[in-house]
């Protein structure tokens, strides 16, 4: 094994860790204010995904335009299963949104099996984004590099908004304590619809790179990559952006270790590992690794 | 000023408080008093907003705060202490406060709301930058006390202060609501505390099982036998 | 005015709990192969991993999501046992030659398959049941994909993705249903005794609960492993019944399926199972036409792939909305009451019929939310820490 080939696989799982990373941050900022895994959430990604393939096929769009309108098609969908499936549950218990969450992620993946057929579509970048360069021993596309650029850039608007705004301090206080929040005259219900737009709106971009990265997609090729992001987020602390974050590339850059260091008998467990690794890092850290030391034990 | 009419509040099917109607003047005290369960912290979840009336109105000034948001009631200047401190534990002292004045983006408003803060409670000037999590019981309590009055409130509920509290912390909770009180603030005070409650306020109703069996003059209440009997210890 | 549940109805109950129940035995072991054979042992089937996911989400407070993968363990665990010699030496020749001769009579093996779900419950159990929230609902989802990954690559015991073909079809009618009478009967004698209220009160009230001596995570994994064990036999029984295994059947679908089957008929109740089975193994079957495209008022509808899941998904989402607590609510179906004559007497009476359709008016009118009206328009309490 050469050094570049480690680094290649490196490379791959800071490719993969970056969706993970940005799926997390949406369910974990959810998550963090309503308590509620929203197993939908991969599936806006597939959502997002679907948009473009469709819009790219009219053609003449420019790929910019593209993206914004898929960003805002998944947000509009995120908010309206908030507004119909999640808020006339809110006084209910955690686990009738958790059943309901798993139902409009069954809606979604159909309603996209019905309009799409179940079978795979190829999803080709046009050639500029998908040149090779040369960096160093790594090779990357030029989407792969807008990539990267791109989750930097958003992480730093994102702890802008949440350390700075007041909209931003306001999530975090709905986060810490929903009633105190409503007390202090915080709009809740605002503040939550916000979460699912930014949730859903990374959800997008994360779809983008998922697909294309594979270059292939599924209506169900949310669901999976969604519950992964959701254990990311966990493994980092859930309910804080940076663990969400760190969370993701982590779980990325272990599980392509995995597939690229392993011998090739386990490789095929990838998948798998993803979720024995949640298993051993809650044995010893419930809070995540870099959640705080709250005492969580029942 | 606040005017509360014939209010039902039921949990699920089961009515809580059973047709309660009670009045606040402007710069008065008055204190609820009343056993556990007996609904008093859901008449001021009610008047909050945080729970909805089955029946009956509550009225602040000319609004209709039974009608409105939790948000918009504390627009309309009525805040609540809530039961249990109920503060931001994960973040500092100072965002705490920030958010009380949440609604109020006016920095020399703010600058001066935080001094007044400040002066009422020296000790969250020191723990400034600490978490609130890590206070103390009596520190948490003047945080959350301090949070209220950085939104100007125009009507202050205070819900159970000195639960929870050692003696010395209760008196020290309890001169605060006497100079808030000099200050002009119009107070509703929660209390199973019943004799400090009465010393401080102007009148008191007292509730049982969801309805309001005695109501008068404070000085009055002290001395009447009933609740000498039931609450101050005979 | 309170609302009339379908509990107020004696002759529903003895329709779902009895008189169906009996008419499918016999229907079912007088035509072993038929069509409505087969969906009679797949109602009890859901029956039985219904009843064993109350447990753990009705009764004790967690919210397991994976119990698919105890099916498979029991499916293929029960297989090995029940496989020629010559079946196994063809698909799955990599198991050790005592197993590959073994052969035991088909009980055994479900017995032995559901054990084997229960080790696995263990290992996943013991770390994660210690904690609180939502830490189970996302392990055992980790768990299906685990045990797919398994399945799926350890060709040399499982025959890989392919699968198991010829299993012998031992789970006929008769089979399923007394085994569907024993879990029940146990299921239900286990939440009336005190160990069961221990669960309950664990499940309303966690810190009540340990002041009054309940070590929360042995009671947790205990019942977690109960469940397990009779999820895993469930599987054998499915296993044995579609005479094909294999890792794609117990995937996310069928996990999620009777996590649905039991929000359905609800979750709070272990007779909900029954009403709750029986709607969820044949409306799919009322729903595959539209798959394939079927002719309505004179109209061919077009192919639509996904049309039955999402119905389904509809059905869900509208009950939770409308009818929190599943079709029975709480409620049990009280088996005493069976033998009683007043609810015999009952069926002749008017009142009765009217019952029916006030639950009905009751289900889907506003009512049940009316009474909710008191509580908060949106958020009461802040949700605990995980």
């Amino acid at each position: 094994m050469t050094s570049s080939y480690f680094l290649s696989q490196l490379m791959n799982g800071l490719k993969i860790g970056s969706v993970y990373a940005i799926v997390a941050i949406g369910y974990s900022m959810v998550y963090g204010i309503l308590r509620l895994i929203n197993f939908a959430h991969g599936d806006i990604l597939t959502v997002g995904v679907y948009s473009i393939l469709t819009l790219m096929a009219f053609g003449g769009l420019p790929l910019w335009l593209i993206i914004i309108i898929s960003i805002c098609i998944s947000i509009g969908v995120g908010v309206m299963v908030e507004r119909f499936a999640y808020r006339p549950l809110r006084s209910s218990g955690e686990e009738t949104t958790l059943i309901s969450s798993l139902a409009v992620s069954s809606i979604l993946q159909n309603v996209i099996m019905m309009i799409f057929s179940p079978q795979k579509k190829a999803f080709h970048l046009p050639e500029y984004l998908t040149a090779l360069h040369k960096v160093g021993s790594v090779t990357l596309s030029t989407m792969n590099i807008i990539t990267f650029i791109a989750v930097f850039v958003i992480l730093v608007i994102l702890s802008i908004v949440i350390k700075r705004t007041s909209m931003g301090m306001a999530m975090r206080a709905c986060s810490d304590n929903l009633t105190a929040s409503r007390l202090m005259g915080i709009d809740v219900n605002k503040i939550i619809v916000m979460a699912f737009v930014i949730g859903c709106g990374l959800a997008c971009v994360a779809g983008l790179m998922l697909a294309g990265e594979y270059k292939t997609i599924e209506p169900m090729m949310g669901f999976v990559p969604g519950l992964k992001a959701f254990c990311a987020a966990v493994l980092g602390g859930i309910g804080s952006l940076s663990g969400a974050v760190a969370g993701g590339f982590i779980l990325g850059i272990a599980e392509m270790l995995f597939a690229g260091l392993m011998p090739t008998s386990i490789t095929p467990y990838r998948e798998a590992f993803v979720f024995v690794l949640l298993i051993i890092v809650l044995l010893f850290k419930p809070n995540g690794i870099f959640g705080g030391k709250e005492a969580n034990k029942s | 000023m606040l005017k509360i009419d014939d209010i039902v509040v039921k949990y699920d099917t089961i009515p809580v408080v059973k047709g309660v109607s009670m009045e606040v003047e402007e710069g008065e005290l008055v204190a609820l008093i009343g056993a556990n369960g007996a609904g008093k912290s859901t008449i001021l979840k009610t008047i909050s907003g945080l729970m909805r009336p089955a029946q009956g109105k509550i009225m602040f000034n000319d609004m209709e705060l039974s009608k409105m948001g939790a948000n918009d009631i504390v627009k309309a200047g009525v805040v609540q202490v809530p039961e249990g401190r109920q503060i931001f534990s994960k973040m500092t002292v100072y965002e705490n406060l920030r958010l009380g004045a949440f609604l109020r983006k006016d920095r020399a408003e703010f600058q001066k709301n935080i001094d007044y803060v400040f002066e009422m409670f020296p000790i969250l000037k020191e723990r400034l930058k600490q978490q609130a999590g890590t206070l103390s019981g009596g520190e948490q309590q003047m945080l959350a006390m301090g949070r209220a009055l950085m939104s100007c409130p125009k009507f202050l509920l205070l819900d159970e202060p000195s639960m929870g509290l050692s003696p010395i912390m209760t008196e020290q909770v309890f001169s605060v609501i006497k100079t808030l009180k000099s200050h002009g603030i119009t107070m509703l005070l929660v209390e199973q505390n019943a004799f400090e409650a009465l010393e401080v306020a102007d009148r008191a109703y007292i509730l049982e099982t969801g309805n309001i069996t005695l109501s008068g003059n404070a000085q009055d209440l002290i001395k009447n036998p009933a609740v000498k009997e039931a609450y101050l210890g005979g | 005015m309170r609302t009339t549940t379908f509990k107020d109805c004696n002759i529903l109950r003895l329709l779902v709990f009895v008189i169906l129940p009996l008419c499918a035995i016999v229907y079912g072991a007088s035509h072993p192969s038929g069509y409505y054979a087969g969906l009679i042992n797949l109602a009890g089937i859901y029956i039985i991993l219904v009843a064993s996911l109350n447990l753990v989400n009705g009764f004790s407070g967690m919210f397991s999501m994976g119990h698919a993968a105890f099916m498979a363990i029991g499916a293929y665990i029960s297989a090995f046992f029940t496989l020629t010699p010559a079946q196994k030496m063809a698909s799955t020749p990599g198991l050790p030659e005592w197993l590959i001769n073994a052969n035991l009579p088909f009980v055994v093996a479900l017995i032995i398959g559901g054990a084997c779900a229960v080790v696995v419950a263990l290992i996943i159990g013991y770390p994660v049941l210690r904690f609180k929230g939502h830490y189970l609902s996302i392990v055992t989802l980790g768990l299906i994909v685990i045990v797919r990954a398994v399945l799926d690559n350890e060709g040399e015991y499982t025959n890989g993705a392919r699968g198991i073909t010829g299993l012998p079809p031992k789970s006929n009618t008769v089979v399923i249903f007394i085994i569907m009478a024993i879990v029940l009967y146990f299921l239900f004698r286990l939440i009336r005794s005190q160990y069961g209220r221990g669960l309950i009160a664990m499940r309303d009230d966690d810190v009540a609960a340990q002041t009054l001596g309940i070590n929360l995570a042995s009671k947790k994994l205990s019942a977690f492993c109960i469940s397990a064990f009779i999820t895993g036999m469930a599987g054998g029984l499915f296993g044995h019944m579609q005479s094909v295994i294999s890792g794609k059947f117990y995937y996310f679908d069928l996990s999620f399926r009777v996590v649905q089957t039991s929000i359905i008929g609800g979750m709070f109740s272990l007779s909900g199972a029954v009403p709750g089975g029986i709607i969820m193994a044949y409306l799919p079957e009322v729903l595959a036409p539209l798959e394939t495209g079927v002719k309505l008022f004179g109209h061919q509808l077009p192919e639509m792939y996904g049309a039955s899941n999402l119905i389904m998904a509809i059905i869900l989402i509208l009950i939770i909305i409308f009818r929190r607590q599943g079709l029975m609510g709480e409620h049990e179906f009280i088996v005493e009451s069976m033998f009683s004559k007043d609810t015999y007497t009952s069926l002749f009476k008017k009142e009765e019929y009217l019952n029916i359709g006030r639950a009905f008016r009751d289900l889907f009118t506003g009512k049940w939310r009316k009474s909710k009206k008191a509580l908060p328009e949106d958020i009461d309490n802040t949700p605990p820490v995980v």
